[in-house]
């Protein structure tokens, strides 16, 4: 832990923002979402149009609040010192994704090792079972789930690992290019990671589809169709936003914004992306491989 | 939007706001704080109706004012209402107003996040309490009727009411992450010059660990509600064993979030007592180190207990006998601290204002809490025990005794530097004798209610149970009334009062009574430096 206190240079003010509207009306915003959701899935009252108008109001906050932000960062006001509070912000968020995906993890972990081997094991270890003829055995949607084909490893989601590794390293490489400021290749690095990212989401699409029509593995194929579907859900809507996140970053250096000394907001979006990059690593090896 | 221009290097006066404006607008710690405080004051009362609207219905065997479903709404959503819109509110308040007072910082690290975090409570309170208000146009069937433990499969099954909880739990989530986000950046990055970690005010440390804590097991309660919300309505099978899924693994899932968060609701109050018992005894704190050490091992060792809320629902004996040896571990660590608060105490020139005897209050009753938990944590005992009002009895002296009289404690003791003006000392007082009072006179009987077998969330009990309960009751309505002494207090405090000094207690110690009462809109705009 740190024993050096906050800031290093004596008299310097940290820049307090002024008053906003923005966090208020993000939260009306959130409501109006949560709100429509519930009856849309409860099927009363106006649900669809309730969670368009919240949409509307969030991205009509996100563009207003971001772009509060970047203007004042244009502007000169962060220094080091603010710099360094975004740093440990976006590490702890991070933090919070990491144990978000855990808890799906958790999930496919606790019936692959526990829930699914004890209810086949039922007419051995109690002499009785609802189900005397389920195996136990992975992948399986139960002993009462719909007859599926599991996804395989090595087609797609195979493709997808090298796509996302070399995403990885192309974020790198447009990193070093901003470190060295080059700025050409700044731009090729992120864009070619904001290509490598869609045509992940393309392919993810695409095996989605395949799974729904073609292997009949649905969010209701059990247990397993569970846990795929959630994780590599999660994960593709991570990516989602990841990539706008990107696109938002290249049209920022487009427009010459980020110096080799200040650049937080593109090293934060390249934390996030190695953080999806190393959540589909885990995903790969115990989804669809093991 | 009022915003004006930035000036690099510095910020500017903000243009003051006046009326609502400003509260909604504001980038202010101490605006956000005492939006916190009010915040978490109006929902303690709110739960505290119902929670009265129960024990009225409990008063005699029978049923009288409700029906059974309406019941089960009351006692879920009265805990959550307490837990996630009344304590953790206060503590996120506390946080706010007195972190950068105490360690220097000019405000708090992210300030509009600050503010954003604070505005996600009243809409997910809203959700919380809305299907009350649907029912009566026949929408729906009323609020969450679970417990607030959102048992599958029942939740599974249970009406839409469950919908807007998980909704609620969502936002809830979403506002403390933020606040615990913001709270550890300004820890680390917003100290005075020369304030090391170990320099730093106890309550603090302890607020560090508590957002620590909320990172690592919110998340997964979110995770959790969410697979609830799929098995519910897009069909999916985590929770139902003709899928391959589990009831129990809800539970793991829901405890792995629900046990360390009885130490978010209580590891900033035992960062807080210190302080206190340190200035009404005028001596230093006793073992700082000890304690520090003690909150991260408790920390540490909270993570890993969670299976002792439901020992009954069947695990393997090896696991039983993990969780039970492991929760007993946390009994070392917090008799370190109970041990350092005593030895702050011990010959010390003690005297006793309202806070010191909320902090002595709240030493003794939680001390209870302790032992009873101990009990509890006992697998064969549990066997007993479990689902007994034994048990509501225990988490009311860990949640009302060291959550809430822990709170009251930091109240009584800021409420001066908050405001300017001295409390009414006869009316504090007097508000902690009846709260302690009616609090052991509602809920000693239950402890003895529970050993007799009465199981908890039953609107309905065997007439043996009826003196007990009927005791119950009583101390339950005049522990509610008291509390309007305590908003009373507050509100005439607020109003005027003697004018309290800049260090309001004469020996208390540390950068935030430095500053005058109340402190300046802005405060340690320039860093003070710790030799």
């Amino acid at each position: 832990m740190s024993s050096s206190p906050g800031h290093a240079v004596p008299g310097e003010h940290y820049f307090v923002p002024q008053p906003s509207l923005y966090p208020v009306i993000l939260s009306a915003g959130m409501f109006l979402l949560a709100f429509g959701f519930i009856q849309v899935i409860n099927n009363f009252g106006p649900g669809k149009w309730v969670m368009l108008g919240g949409t509307a109001v969030i991205l009509y906050v996100l563009f207003g609040w971001f772009g509060r932000v970047i203007s004042e960062s244009q502007s000169g006001a962060y220094r080091d010192w603010e710099d360094r509070s975004f740093r440990y912000g976006m590490i702890w968020f991070i933090a919070t994704e990491v144990m978000f995906f855990a808890a799906f993890f958790g999930a496919l972990f606790y019936v692959r090792v526990i829930s699914v081997p004890t209810l086949g094991d039922m007419m051995a270890t109690h002499g009785t079972s609802l189900w005397p003829e389920f195996a136990g055995t992975w992948p399986t949607s139960g002993p009462k789930g719909p007859a599926f084909t599991p996804m395989g490893a090595w087609g797609i989601p195979a493709l997808n690992t090298a796509l996302l590794l070399s995403s990885g390293a192309t974020v790198t490489w447009a990193h070093w290019s901003l470190l060295r400021n080059r700025r050409r290749q700044l731009a090729l690095g992120l864009l070619a990671t904001v290509v490598l990212g869609s045509v992940f989401l393309g392919f993810q699409a695409y095996e989605y589809h395949h799974a729904y029509n073609e292997l009949g593995l649905t969010m209701g194929a059990g247990a397993y169709g569970a846990t795929f579907f959630m994780l590599t859900g999660f994960h593709g809507f991570h990516v989602t936003l990841g990539t706008i996140m990107l696109i938002v970053i290249l049209l920022r250096c487009l427009s010459g914004h980020f110096s080799a000394e200040r650049h937080f907001a593109f090293e934060a979006v390249a934390w996030y992306w190695h953080f999806v990059d190393v959540v589909w690593l885990v995903l790969f090896v115990f989804v669809y491989w093991v | 939007m009022s915003i004006a221009t930035t000036h690099p290097g510095g910020h500017a006066a903000e243009p003051y706001q006046g009326g609502l404006r400003r509260w909604l607008t504001t980038t202010n710690h101490k605006d956000i704080g005492t939006m916190y405080m009010m915040f978490s004051l109006i929902m303690f009362f709110v739960g505290g109706l119902m929670i009265l609207a129960v024990r009225a219905e409990l008063f005699q065997p029978g049923l009288q004012l409700m029906k059974p479903e309406f019941f089960n709404q009351l006692i879920g959503i009265h805990a959550l209402v307490m837990i996630f819109a009344a304590l953790m509110p206060a503590a996120t308040g506390f946080a706010n107003w007195m972190i950068p007072l105490m360690i220097g910082a000019p405000d708090m690290a992210l300030p509009r996040l600050n503010n954003w975090g604070f505005w996600l409570l009243p809409p997910a309170a809203i959700l919380l309490t809305l299907p009350f208000t649907l029912a009566l146009f026949g929408i729906g069937d009323g609020a969450l009727a679970t417990g607030w433990t959102f048992y599958a499969p029942l939740s599974v099954q249970g009406g839409m009411g469950v919908d807007f909880a998980i909704l609620a739990v969502h936002i809830l989530g979403i506002s403390s992450i933020m606040g615990s986000i913001n709270i550890i950046v300004t820890i680390f990055n917003m100290r005075a010059p020369g304030m090391t970690m170990m320099k730093l005010p106890l309550f603090a440390w302890g607020w560090l660990i508590t957002a620590f804590l909320l990172i690592a097991t919110l998340p997964v309660l979110a995770g959790a509600v969410t697979m609830l919300l799929t098995d519910r309505h897009f069909g999916t099978h985590f929770f139902d064993a003709a899928g391959g899924g589990d009831p129990i693994l809800f539970q793991h899932l829901f405890w792995f979030f629900g046990h360390p968060e009885v130490y978010i609701l209580l590891l900033p109050v035992w960062g807080l007592m210190p302080h206190v018992l340190a200035t009404f005894s005028r001596k230093p704190t006793y073992g700082y180190k000890a304690q520090v050490y003690s909150f991260i091992a408790i920390g540490l060792l909270s993570v890993v207990v969670w299976a002792h809320h439901f020992f009954t629902a069947g695990m393997p004996v090896p696991a039983l006998i993990y969780f039970m040896f492991s929760t007993m571990a946390i009994s070392l660590p917090l008799a370190v601290l109970f041990f350092c608060w005593i030895a702050t105490m011990w010959k010390g020139a003690m005297s006793f204002e309202t806070p010191m005897l909320f902090a002595i209050g709240f030493i003794v009753l939680f001390g209870i809490a302790g032992l009873t938990g101990l009990i509890l944590a006992d697998v064969a005992a549990d066997a007993q025990y479990h689902h007994s009002y034994f048990v509501v009895a225990h988490f009311h002296y860990a949640l009302f005794a060291g959550g809430i009289m822990g709170v009251m404690t930091g109240v009584y003791y800021w409420l001066p530097k908050w405001t300017g003006h001295m409390y009414c000392e006869k009316l504090g007082k007097l508000h902690f004798w009846l709260t302690v009072f009616s609090f052991n006179l509602t809920f000693i009987p239950q402890f003895f209610l529970g050993l007799a077998g009465m199981p908890r969330r039953i609107p309905d009990y065997a007439l043996q149970f009826a003196e007990f309960n009927a005791i119950s009751t009583v101390g339950a309505f005049i522990l509610g009334l008291s509390q309007l002494i305590f908003a009373w207090n507050i509100w005439i405090t607020v109003r005027g009062g003697k004018k309290a000094e800049g260090r309001v207690w004469e020996s208390a110690e540390g950068l935030e009574w430095e500053l005058s009462s109340p402190p300046p809109h802005h405060s340690w705009e320039t860093q003070p430096v710790i030799k």
